[in-house]
């Protein structure tokens, strides 16, 4: 199972290493981490994305917050929230290719952000389901280089996870 | 008026106001101004001989005072000296605050002389540490410190100091603790009690699990109402030991992998335990799926990590276990003895904790019988492997800060360290580290500190000539192929060694010289060596095999017959090529 969790932390050198370092320390298996700002300069907030039965989850999220620079960890059910990922794509794109490439590109409402004679840099964002999907189409063309941000998370309606 | 100083003034300034009266610790380079304002100050400062010596010390005065103990290293190889030492502290859950010094801010990541990244390196075995980067910050961190090493779940903190801000000016202030992060869970659920009470009351079998967190949370007494109350049979692990009086006709003494009979058939047969500041450690509760297989689980604990970290909890209680049981207690109605009782009362007669006398040659346990017959309040340190499961199993405890040893990590070389932190913490108890005879050579060096401090300890050498417990495991699993374990040849004579350092140094070599030599070691106010040359071929029993389940538990056979003289020809050599023919 895979679980999606919010971790807010105090916005201090080291933080990432221990938490880090916890998940590797009691072989919590990341399936994807992402670190960022908040509206308040002192935390930021981590989405991380773990591998594990019920007990494992149980055990990340104690562990996290016994760590004293964890704010808070609350766990996103995806039902409830949504879930966005950023990926940039350098395909090969020569004048016979690059027509198909745009619409692809359209269909996914994606974004072209660079073009030259042999390349193109395609912007994507989304849930992981569809960055994979457009990744799969893309392949036929040849993938030169690919960046993925990693999944951030946020539940729907009037619920907040602050501080 | 101004509150000027510089670093390592404020330094000194923190501790006075934690109220720390002894710190252990080595200087070096990067330390000089520290130790320079230590040198200025009034704070008592004990000079080890290796930095492992000093964590061990703070590690032993913290346990027997239950205050924080505060080490000292240098930059480099001082700081990485006591990473032994911190994790020993983390493992067994040790208030101690480790102050390393550090290179300065602007050398940091140069691989400057003496640089080592401790915060890096201590990152899984503290509770919280911190590199200061600036003068301004140290009493913040220093209080932050502190107040998260005693608090909640204890643990070492280690702070690493560049020399740069030790040597800074700072103005003074003490700023109160605001960590938004850290909140110890200490306060109990209420609607968690009153079902841990049903569930007690309902229990026709039930068994109080008592581990390290009833010693931290100084509830002993507490306990010792709810088990007296309901008449329920009390267990200790090994770190539990001392929280219900071993006497105690309640007492099912130490359960787990050299645990007594009793305690773990009853666990086993439970159907109720409780668990108190306890957590399920492996060498606790055997092959784990088959673990008190009929029992109910009731899990007190201050950290919510450990609640159900190894084994599904039916009751979670969060929160102190001072709090816990006192609340507990109020809520439960008394009990009478039952049929359980009888039945426990029964596996005790049937099943006691012994061994067989010998009149010629030493036997281990009878050592710890006598020094628990002459010097029955001693605070017990031990070092690690039989000598440490004898002194659990032969010694009547009592008293919750009196035995000391190390669990979690098994660190040999702790008691004889510990022993002199704890001597300075309790000036007024004897106290005995009963060790091995590779155990003790890990730390001896401190002998010298003893020596030259007047911290008159006293160490018991079990001396087997061997690396004892590895060579029971070897001699039990693997056909008796003693690969590394026999030291015999290589230990030097303990009496001149003791004699070396200006210790005092006394050997017993048959069991009537046993009491004598005690009763001479407590008779003096110096440290003492004592060499008791104990039957190499003992085995530490009863004993479940790893991955057993508690309840095969197998009292082990005293050696056959060929297996003894096989190990004593071992000796016997061995013990020629040290002392010529004659032996001792
Ligand atoms: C050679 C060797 C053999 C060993 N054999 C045995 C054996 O046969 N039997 C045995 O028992 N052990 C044995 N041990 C020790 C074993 O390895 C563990 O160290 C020990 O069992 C752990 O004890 P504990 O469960 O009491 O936990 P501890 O390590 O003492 O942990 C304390 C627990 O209490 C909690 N706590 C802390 N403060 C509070 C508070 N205020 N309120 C509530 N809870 C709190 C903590 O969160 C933690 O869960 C052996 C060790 C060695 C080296
Ligand atoms: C630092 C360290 N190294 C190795 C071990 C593994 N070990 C556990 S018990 C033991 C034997 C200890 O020998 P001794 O001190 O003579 O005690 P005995 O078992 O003979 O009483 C060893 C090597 C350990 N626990 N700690
Ligand atoms: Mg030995």
């Amino acid at each position: 199972m895979r679980h999606t969790i919010a971790v807010i932390v105090e916005n201090k050198s080291g933080v990432l290493t221990r938490i880090a370092g916890l998940f590797s320390r009691r072989s919590f298996n990341i399936d994807s981490l992402s670190v960022g700002a908040t509206d308040n300069p002192d935390y930021s907030r981590m989405t991380i994305t773990v591998e594990g039965d019920k007990d494992v989850l149980e055990q990340v999220i104690k562990q996290l917050s016994k760590l004293v620079n964890v704010i808070r960890v609350s766990e996103l059910a995806p039902s409830e929230s949504v879930e966005r990922e950023l990926a940039v794509i350098k395909v090969t794109a020569d004048k016979d290719s690059r027509g198909e490439i745009m619409q692809i590109v359209n269909i996914f409402r994606a974004k072209i952000i660079d073009v030259s004679a042999r390349s193109m840099i395609i912007e994507v964002t989304g849930d992981e389901e569809k960055i994979n999907a457009i990744v799969q189409l893309l392949r036929q063309f040849g993938i030169k280089e690919m960046a993925r941000t990693g999944k951030v998370s946020m539940i729907r309606g009037t619920r907040v996870i602050k501080a | 008026m101004s509150n000027k100083m510089t670093g390592a003034q404020a330094v000194l300034e923190c501790l006075k106001r934690e109220g720390v009266d002894v710190v252990f610790g080595l200087p070096g380079g990067v330390l000089l101004p520290l130790y320079d304002a230590i040198y200025q100050s009034d704070i008592r400062h004990i000079l080890v001989r290796h930095e492992q010596g000093a964590a061990h010390m703070a590690d032993g005065y913290a346990r027997a005072t239950g205050k924080v103990g505060v080490c000292i290293a240098t930059s480099g190889p001082g700081a990485t000296n006591l990473v032994t030492g911190i994790a020993n502290a983390y493992m067994d859950s040790v208030p101690m605050v480790a102050i390393t010094g550090q290179v300065n801010t602007w050398l940091i990541g140069k691989d400057a002389f003496q640089e080592a990244d401790i915060t890096g390196i201590t990152l899984p075995i503290t509770k919280h540490n911190y590199l200061l980067r600036s003068a301004k910050d140290i009493s913040r961190v220093f209080r932050e410190a502190f107040y998260i090493a005693r608090t909640g779940r204890p643990g070492p903190v280690l702070i690493d100091l560049p020399r740069d801000v030790t040597v800074d000016e700072v103005e003074f202030t003490w700023p109160e603790v605001n960590l938004p992060g850290y909140h110890p869970s200490v306060k109990v659920h209420e609607m968690q009690i009153k079902k841990a009470a049903r569930a007690l009351m309902e229990a026709q079998r039930p068994v109080i699990y008592v581990g390290g967190g009833v010693k931290l949370a100084g509830a002993h007494k507490s306990l010792f109402d709810l088990a007296t109350k309901i008449n329920a049979p009390v267990t200790t692990t090994l770190m539990g030991i001392g929280c219900f009086p071993e006497d105690h006709p309640l007492s099912l003494g130490m359960l787990g992998m050299h645990g007594t009979k009793y305690a773990n058939y009853a666990i086993q047969e439970s159907d109720l335990i409780l668990a108190v500041g306890a957590r399920f450690d492996d060498r606790v509760t055997g092959k784990i799926s088959s673990f008190a297989p009929h029992a109910k689980i009731v899990h007190i604990d201050v950290d919510p990590a450990e609640v159900g970290k190894n084994v599904r909890v039916d009751i979670p209680v969060v929160g102190d276990a001072k709090n816990a049981l006192m609340a507990l207690e109020k809520e439960v109605q008394p009990k009478p003895r039952g049929a359980w009782n009888e039945k426990i009362d029964g596996w005790k007669r049937d099943y006691p904790l012994t061994y067989i006398p010998d009149m010629d040659i030493i036997k281990p346990q009878f050592v710890i019988e006598k020094l628990c017959q002459l010097a029955p309040d001693a605070i017990i340190t031990t070092e690690v492997g039989q000598n440490q499961m004898w002194a659990a199993q032969f010694f009547v405890h009592k008293d919750p800060q009196k035995f000391i040893s190390s669990g979690g990590l098994g660190t040999m070389g702790y008691g004889f360290p510990a022993a002199i932190g704890a001597k300075i913490g309790r000036p007024e108890c004897d106290v005995i580290d009963i060790a091995g005879d590779g155990s003790f050579l890990m730390n001896s060096q401190e002998l010298a500190t003893a020596v030259l401090n007047d911290i008159p300890v006293k160490v018991a050498i079990l001396n087997n000539g061997c690396l004892g417990m590895v060579r029971q495991w070897q001699e039990l699993f693997f056909e008796k192929r003693y690969s590394a374990t026999i030291l015999g040849r290589t230990s030097p004579d303990f009496v001149k060694l003791a004699e070396a350092y200006g210790a005092m140094g006394l050997r017993a070599t048959k069991p009537s010289e046993v009491e004598p030599v005690i009763r001479a070691a407590l008779a003096t106010d110096r440290p003492v060596i004592m060499d008791f040359i104990v039957n190499p071929a003992e085995k530490v029993s009863p004993m479940v095999p790893a991955g057993a389940t508690l309840s095969e538990i197998l009292e082990l056979e005293w050696c056959e017959e060929g297996h003894i003289s096989h190990l004593e020809k071992v000796y016997a050599d061995a013990r020629k090529a040290i002392f010529g023919e004659e032996g001792y």
